[in-house]
């Protein structure tokens, strides 16, 4: 009783967040464009499907996922884990003594990347516009590979305390570099899937991994290091995205020139 | 009927494939690394069920209203021709959008703490709430003239690195001057902003005004709106730390 009560609360949450969008959607609509909408019975069905499906989605994550991922992080980080029972404090260490934090980031940021529902709409769109020469699926694991090397890069930066920055800014100059030898129909995409990939899932368990690491880490502080995780998982998938379509682009000439 | 229910079964079956690496991930690092059995495994099943479920119907909602909605409009846009009513529509979808994202406003009140706390105002109530809808309406401002800018984009056919890479530019100059504390949060706030239900009408709405502009390829000019909006906030939100 309680749990639907609950689902309520966010099924109208929901409907509060979506209302703006719908108004100004039905408002141009009707009262600028002066057109009634295309076969409303559908539109309104596909509605209310988002909203119900987004609400149903961010419940279940609350209930299953997020406490979770959020104890498992924490475990993780946890001296008695890393040291052994008995160290409750971390004194000296290396950043070696980590290896499953980093491996543990990589592989939650990539699982939650393949289940982030903007991603899939983006994907699909990419595959019916590119006439199917962008696979749904391997664009997906494009994004995700990217956001797994980005979040446990994140996560080493965080223990050995190196400034954001410079991660930040080497990332850029690669992506500058692939922009100017990358396939030019792929940037704009590869540009896209690096905003899309932060978005429901992937930003709460990977926000409380950094936290947990920067809590754990003596002279690390939560506000200044818990935060940049997010920008390394939008910065990597650029880079794979552009790699993704350099390879499959030299695989089809080698295929060519073997047919010759 | 059956038809319906048959869709319904494989978009349902083809959820399962996008969470299975979840479970795994988790499963293999609770049994095998940390040792610890999964605590409260029924509401760990329930909360599964309804995440598969969820998924399932929102990919299909996507495809029967979100995409036609953002393509038709784009293409009414075109056809009726007037560029202001355009960039209008553009700005308000950005703008408004963003105002009332439920992260965003959780990260502009963390925000307000941390300004608070570091001095930059005072540390009560009111000066706390006025930065944090300042917060609210500079991003939400980015993103707005963002879509406007992208969209200005679409419509001459500009090639989008040369506006993307710019801005990192301007990113990193920022980064320099801007203070430290802000720094984190301007940099998420990019990531927030485009939230689940924005991402695909604003990929609809590109692709629908690439699609029906005579010479422009949608996947060239299509994409790349998202990458906008992900950038200015950042720039916009460091502006804000500097001069307030």
């Amino acid at each position: 009783m309680e749990g639907l009560l609950h689902f309520g609360q966010t099924a109208l949450g929901m409907i509060r967040d979506v209302l703006p969008i719908a108004a100004i959607l039905i408002g141009f609509q009707l009262f600028i464009l002066r057109r009634p909408i295309h076969n409303p019975m559908r539109v309104g069905v596909g509605l209310i499907m988002v909203l119900l499906g987004l609400a149903l989605f961010l419940e279940g994550l609350e209930l299953a996922l997020f406490p979770l991922g959020r104890l498992m992080a924490n475990q993780l980080t946890a001296p008695s884990f890393l040291f052994g029972p008995g160290a409750d404090a971390v004194a000296a260490f290396e950043w070696s003594d980590y290896l499953w934090v980093y491996l543990f980031a990589g592989a939650i940021g990539f699982a939650t990347t393949v289940a982030e529902p903007a991603l899939i709409a983006v994907s699909i769109k990419a595959n019916q516009v590119s006439g199917g020469t962008i696979t749904v699926n391997g664009l997906r694991f494009a994004v995700a590979v990217g956001v797994a090397l980005g979040v446990s890069l994140g996560a080493f930066r965080i223990v050995t305390g190196t400034p954001l920055h410079w991660y930040i800014i080497t990332g850029y100059v690669v992506v500058i570099f692939q922009t100017a030898i990358a396939p030019r129909a792929i940037i704009p995409l590869a540009y896209d899937s690096g905003g899309v990939t932060t978005s429901t899932v992937t930003v709460p368990l990977v926000a409380a991994l950094g936290l947990g690491l920067a809590e754990t880490i003596p002279g690390r502080s939560a506000l200044l290091d818990g935060f940049g995780l997010i920008a390394f998982a939008s910065l990597f998938p650029m880079i794979t995205v552009m790699a993704y379509a350099q390879i499959s682009e030299w695989r089809t000439r080698r295929a060519r020139a073997q047919q010759r | 009927m059956t038809k319906l229910l048959l869709q319904f079964l494989r978009s349902l079956r083809q959820s399962f494939q996008d969470l299975l690496p979840i479970i795994l991930v988790i499963s293999f690092f609770q049994i095998v690394v940390l040792q610890q059995p999964v605590p409260q495994f029924g509401q760990i099943l329930v909360g599964g069920v309804m995440v598969l479920l969820g998924l399932s119907l929102f990919v299909q909602g996507l495809q029967l209203a979100l995409f036609p909605l953002g393509e038709e409009m784009a293409y009414n846009f075109v056809r009726k021709g007037n560029l202001w009513l355009l960039l209008l529509f553009a700005f308000t979808l950005g703008f408004g959008t963003t105002v009332a994202e439920p992260a965003l406003i959780a990260i502009a009140g963390e925000a307000s703490i941390i300004a608070a706390e570091g001095g930059v105002i005072e540390n009560v109530e009111a000066a706390r709430e006025s930065y944090a809808t300042g917060l609210r309406l500079v991003v939400a401002l980015a993103v707005g003239i963002a879509l406007l800018v992208g969209v200005i984009r679409i419509l001459k056919g500009w090639p989008v690195q040369y506006l993307i890479i710019g801005g990192y530019i301007g990113v990193v100059i920022m980064t320099a001057f801007a203070p430290k504390e802000i720094i984190g949060i301007a940099y998420d706030s990019g990531g927030v902003t485009t939230s689940t239900v924005t991402v695909p009408l604003v990929a609809a709405l590109g692709i629908g005004l690439a699609g029906s502009i005579r010479g422009r390829d949608p996947l060239i000019d299509g994409f790349g709106l998202i990458a906008f909006a992900s950038l200015t906030p950042m720039i916009f939100v460091m502006a804000y730390g500097m001069f307030f």
